[in-house]
């Protein structure tokens, strides 16, 4: 019957092609903005983690609770072994600790004396190390406008918004004043190496980068770091596996009586950015669910407008002595074949496109530029095994029930008046 | 009828004859606590949340307008030092050999994690030039009987838009101060004790500052030695002094 109902479908196109045509737009738009949205809210979380946050973050406790003012004061001890207990008992993250500072970039004349000032924030990673991932990590050497990496001590890199506004030019020197981790004013000259732009307004209004060792001599902190971060090795973050060590960290190290005992937070524990995982997790289903709602709606219509096409034929087959019980299967059956076409078409259209956009992105930047919230320049979609099937199920789903919808009006017919209908 | 007019009459008397009483107590406190010029040396201490640091400085000033501060200790701290002409600030740093100005939001920074702000350090001006007072009432501290003042900034250009003040009714001298935002918050309050009698004048050498708005202890500042009136350089207040 399936090949006869298949036969049927293929020879009165005009009762097959737009509903599969609706279902084919359906599910491509489902598959396609569920990967777009999917790779966004990954890109901005991933961001985050590598910027930010990290997949999971030690500092101190008081840190952690001021930790929206970044108070080098309260910043961690004991850094070297505290690295080194985390390597061995948590291996499968890698561990790299940074300093983070607001401060003053002071640009000097010619006789030393302040040209140009702004506020700034300064970030200190492993930028030196051989071997040290941090500026990949942070997409620094992509970033750089002018000039190259620092190579030796004493050289920083500086946002390339405040070195135009500022005239400064690649081995030019910048002071950095604020205060070091005992509240001592801090100056600290460095050479400009380079200029960087991220993208990203609140990056890119006034950063300066530095070498960790760089920072620890400036601010006074020997062994000290603002924060240690950590990063999954083999896969991307995971918050069922954050939450369990981060509890087993915190049992084994955390005091609530010390303040300046070390805690673990996890990436969702930031700010809002429980919402936006809460978000990323769900955003499949929630394309699903307006999937089903605006499909079976407009695929209910279909199904009318077809039953209503079919009128005649299905007084016919009445007439003829075929059961409504059997009309109405067939209908169904027809709708479960069409759906499943439609529902090819649309998830292989779907897939290809976010597929090309997974690998070539769609670039933002003009319009991403002055945002101060952490997100890509280039949105990137995310093929994941799930759009497979994302917008299959749903686009027969939302076809069967379209027209099991619709085939309701096969048993509001009369047997009595079928002839008399059918003499018209 | 006549008895609400006079009521009416004597509570103005009285208002004005309060409000001039309050202007010649804060005239006493600022001839106590102002003067042509003056050199301190001192001692803060900083209590942070971790450990309290001692620096040692010595400040000139002439008038309001002008003073240097160079830095004695620790030794992070030695040779650092602070130049205030009118309402412009310059740090001089002797590690990178750079003079820096100080100015925007960075004057309202803490100075070396004190209680303090830049902007604190910079306002000298005579308290009788930016409040108008008015006296609330009569209190005792540590034994002492006070005047309470309320003070309200009559000009745009001050950091605390009104300030309540406990002045010692002997000596005229401030023995404690609380500084609030024009919504009324309390930002710092500051204690002020070991009263002296300095070349003829009443002045608290030691004073405690406590930023509102942190937790801690505040700061301890405890002058060694005041001498007013003194004969000070000019070149003391140049761009080139901060280098020597």
């Amino acid at each position: 019957m399936i090949r006869f109902l298949f036969k049927g479908i293929l020879r009165d196109r005009s009762r097959s092609l737009l509903p599969a045509i609706v279902v084919a737009l359906g599910v491509f738009l489902t598959v396609f903005m569920s990967g777009f949205f999917k790779g966004i809210m990954t890109d901005m979380i991933d961001m985050t983690a590598r910027f930010s946050t990290g997949h999971v973050k030690v500092t101190t406790r008081a840190y952690a609770e001021n930790a929206d003012q970044v108070p080098i004061d309260l910043a961690l001890f004991g850094v070297s072994e505290l690295k080194k207990q985390l390597q061995a008992e948590y291996p499968d993250l890698e561990w790299t600790e940074r300093i983070l500072s607001g401060g003053l970039l002071d640009v000097p004349d010619e006789n030393g004396e302040t040209r140009g000032q702004g506020p700034a924030m300064a970030t200190a990673i492993d930028l030196l190390s051989p071997g040290s991932k941090e500026a990949k990590r942070m997409n620094i050497q992509n970033s750089i406008v002018k000039g190259s990496m620092p190579q030796q001590p004493g050289e920083a890199l500086i946002s390339d918004d405040f070195a135009e506004k500022f005239g400064v030019s690649v081995g030019d020197n910048v002071t950095l004043f604020g205060s070091t981790m005992n509240g001592s004013m801090m100056f600290k000259t460095f050479k400009v190496s380079g200029t960087l732009r991220f993208g990203n307004g609140a990056l890119d209004r006034g950063a300066i980068f530095m070498d960790i060792k760089d920072a620890q001599l400036a601010f006074d902190m020997e062994d000290a770091a603002s924060e240690i971060l950590g990063f999954y090795i083999k896969h991307p973050y995971d918050d069922p596996a954050a939450q369990s060590l981060a509890n087993s960290f915190n049992a084994k190290y955390s005091d609530e009586q010390d303040e300046f005992s070390p805690i673990m937070t996890r990436l969702a524990e930031e700010a809002g950015m429980a919402d936006y995982l809460s978000i990323a997790e769900n955003m499949v289903g929630i394309m699903v669910f307006i999937f089903i709602i605006a499909m079976s709606i407009v695929l209910w219509n279909t199904g009318l407008l077809g039953g209503l096409r079919r009128y005649s034929e299905f007084g016919i087959r009445l007439a003829l002595g075929e059961e409504k019980k059997h009309i109405y299967s067939t209908t169904i059956y027809e709708a479960i074949l069409i759906g499943i076409i439609g529902s090819f078409v649309g998830t292989i259209l779907g897939l290809a496109l976010t597929y090309r956009l997974q690998t070539h992105g769609w670039d933002f930047s003009a319009l991403t530029g002055n945002i101060g919230m952490m997100m890509p320049s280039v949105f990137r979609a995310q093929v994941t095994p799930s759009l497979y099937i994302v917008g299959f199920i749903p686009g027969v789903v939302a076809m069967v029930l379209g027209n099991a919808l619709a085939g309701f009006a096969i048993y509001k017919r009369k047997t009595a008046q079928l002839f008399k209908e059918l003499e018209v | 009828m006549k008895t609400g007019i006079y009521a009416v009459v004597m509570l103005s008397v009285s208002l004005s004859l309060a409000a001039q009483d309050a202007r010649e107590i804060l005239e006493t406190v600022d001839k106590n606590m102002s003067s042509e010029n003056r050199i301190f040396e001192s001692d803060m201490i900083i209590h942070g949340r971790r450990s309290s640091r001692t620096i040692g400085s010595k400040s000139y000033s002439v008038g309001t307008k002008q003073s240097f501060t160079e830095y004695l200790s620790p030794a992070r701290e030695q040779g650092t030092k602070m130049l205030k002409l009118e309402n412009q600030l310059w740090i001089y740093s002797p590690s990178t050999d750079r003079i820096i100005q100080i100015s925007g939001h960075m004057l309202r920074q803490s100075v070396m994690g004190s209680d303090l702000s830049y902007e604190d350090m910079m306002d000298d001006r005579k308290l009788t030039e930016v409040y108008d007072a008015s006296l609330a009432g009569h209190e005792e501290i540590d034994g002492r009987d006070t005047y309470v003042l309320d003070l309200v900034a009559n000009v745009d250009d001050i950091a605390y838009h009104s300030q309540k003040m406990w002045v010692d009714s002997e000596r005229f001298v401030p023995l404690k101060q609380e500084m609030f935002a024009k919504s009324g918050q309390l930002l710092k309050r500051t204690t002020f004790s070991d009263v002296q009698k300095v070349q003829g004048r009443w002045f608290p050498m030691s004073m405690v500052y406590k930023d509102m708005l942190k937790d801690g202890e505040g700061t301890e500042f405890r002058i060694s030695s005041a001498r007013f009136d003194q004969k000070i350089p000019d070149y003391i207040f140049t761009k080139a002094a901060l280098k020597q």
